[in-house]
C-alpha cells in the first residue's frame, strides 16, 4: 500500500517508531489519573497558545485600541467569543492543573532522586505559569485589569530597597502607562511563552529519562 | 479486526484519537472561520447621498459638491472626504452629468476653472474636459462618473454611493 510505503520511506530517515515508542508508548508504573495532570497541562499549553495566536490576529496592544479591539473580538469577528473564551478559561483552568499537578508530585514524593531537577524546573514552569497569568491579565485594558495591576505592581514594589526600581522596571516607568501595557504583552506573547517551551522541553526529556516514578510503598 | 479482538491499548488509542479529534475540529473549524472572517464580509456599503438641490444648478455649469463617509474596520473609524461636479447639460431635469473629482492619475481633487473651461489638477497639471475626458496631463482614464442619481420629490439631486 502506498501509505505504508510512504510511512516507511519516513520512519526510515526519521526514526518515527522510536520517538512513539519513547514518548508515547512509555511504560507506566500502574494506572493512575493523577498521574495525567502534566500531560494535561501539556495540552492546556499548546490550546492555549494556539488561542493565543489567533487572539493577536485582531488584539492591539495599544491604550487607544486594546479594549476596542477585544470588544471586536467579542461582537464583530466570527467565532471570536469562542478563542476568547477558551483562551481566558483556558488560563484559569490551567493555573489550577499546574498547581495540583505541583500537589500531586509533592504528595506522592516523585520529586526525590533522581528526579530533584524535574521538580526544580518544574517549579520554574510554575511561575512561568502564573507569569502569564499575571501579565495577559491586563492586556483587556478593562478597569479590572488596570487596577489589578497597578495593586500587583504595588505589592512588587514593597520589596525592601530594590522595590522602586522593580516598580519601574514591570511598569516601564513610575506610572502604569502604555509602555507597561506593551511590555506585559511583549512579556506575554514572546518572553515567557519562550522560557516556558524550553523548561517544557527540558521538563519532557527528564521525564522520559527517568519515567514515571511509582507510588511509594510502606517501605519508603 | 473484529470487535472481540479489540484489545485495551488499541482501545485507548482508538478513543484518544477520536476525542483529538473532536477537540481539534472543535477549535480548529472555528479558528478557520474566524481567520477568514474579515474576507467574507460585505465590505461594500451603499447609499444614497443628497448632492443638492436642481434649481441651485445652472445649466452648463458644473456644481460642486462634497460629503463625508464614516468607514468602519474593525475597530477602526475612517472617515473619507468625497467631493465631485454635478453639471446640467440641458433644461430637461435628468439630463445630468455627474463627475467624480478625484484624479485618475494619483488622486488628486480636482477644480473646475471658469477660465479655462476645464477641471484642472493641481498636483500634475492633468486638464479634463467638462464632460471629463482628458485634454491635457498624464492621467490614464477619464474622471470617473456617478452614473446612478435621482431626483426626489422636492428636486433634491441624490447619487448612489458605493463603497469599493
Amino acid at each position: 500500500m502506498i501509505l505504508k510505503k510512504l510511512y516507511n520511506w519516513l520512519d526510515e530517515r526519521l526514526g518515527l517508531k522510536g520517538i512513539y515508542d519513547n514518548i508515547l508508548d512509555r511504560p507506566e508504573p500502574r494506572g493512575n489519573w493523577w498521574n495525567t495532570l502534566g500531560s494535561a497541562s501539556l495540552f492546556l499549553f499548546i490550546l492555549q497558545g494556539a488561542t493565543g495566536i489567533f487572539l493577536s490576529v485582531y488584539y492591539t496592544p495599544s491604550p487607544d485600541h486594546a479594549y476596542d479591539s477585544i470588544q471586536y473580538i467579542m461582537d464583530g469577528v466570527a467565532f471570536g467569543w469562542l478563542v476568547r473564551g477558551i483562551h481566558h478559561w483556558g488560563a484559569t483552568l490551567m493555573v489550577v492543573i499546574v498547581f495540583i499537578h505541583m500537589l500531586r508530585v509533592f504528595v506522592t514524593a516523585s520529586f526525590k532522586y533522581p528526579r530533584e531537577l524535574t521538580w526544580l524546573i518544574g517549579v520554574g514552569l510554575l511561575l512561568a505559569t502564573l507569569g502569564m497569568g499575571f501579565t495577559g491579565y491586563l492586556l483587556p485594558w478593562n478597569q479590572r485589569a488596570y487596577w489589578a495591576t497597578t495593586v500587583g505592581t504595588q505589592i512588587a514594589g514593597t520589596v525592601p530597597l530594590i522595590g522602586e526600581f522593580i516598580l519601574k522596571a514591570l511598569r516601564g516607568g513610575t506610572d502604569l502607562s502604555a509602555l507597561t501595557l506593551q511590555r506585559f504583552f511583549a512579556a506575554h506573547i514572546w518572553m515567557l511563552p519562550a522560557v516556558l517551551a524550553g523548561l517544557i522541553g527540558i521538563h519532557l526529556y527528564l521525564i522520559i529519562r527517568h519515567g514515571e516514578s511509582h507510588l511509594p510503598t510502606k517501605e519508603d | 479486526m473484529s470487535e472481540q479482538e479489540l484489545s485495551r491499548r488499541d482501545f485507548i488509542k482508538v478513543t484518544t484519537g477520536i476525542v483529538g479529534g473532536i477537540i481539534g475540529a472543535v477549535v480548529g473549524l472555528p479558528a478557520v472561520y474566524y481567520l477568514i472572517d474579515p474576507a467574507l464580509k460585505s465590505g461594500g456599503k451603499e447609499a444614497w447621498i443628497p448632492v443638492g438641490k436642481l434649481e441651485d444648478m445652472e445649466v452648463g455649469k458644473p456644481y460642486p459638491f462634497s460629503f463625508t463617509r464614516v468607514q468602519v474596520n474593525g475597530w477602526e473609524r475612517t472617515a473619507t472626504s468625497h467631493a465631485g461636479y454635478a453639471l446640467r447639460r440641458s433644461e430637461a431635469p435628468n439630463d445630468l452629468l455627474i463627475l467624480n473629482s478625484r484624479c485618475t492619475h494619483l488622486a488628486c481633487t480636482v477644480n473646475w476653472s471658469e477660465t479655462a473651461q476645464a477641471y484642472l489638477c493641481p498636483c500634475h497639471d492633468a486638464k479634463f474636459s467638462s464632460s471629463g475626458d482628458v485634454l491635457d496631463g498624464p492621467p490614464p482614464r477619464p474622471l470617473d462618473r456617478y452614473d446612478e442619481f435621482r431626483l426626489t420629490d422636492d428636486g433634491v439631486l441624490e447619487i448612489y454611493y458605493r463603497e469599493a
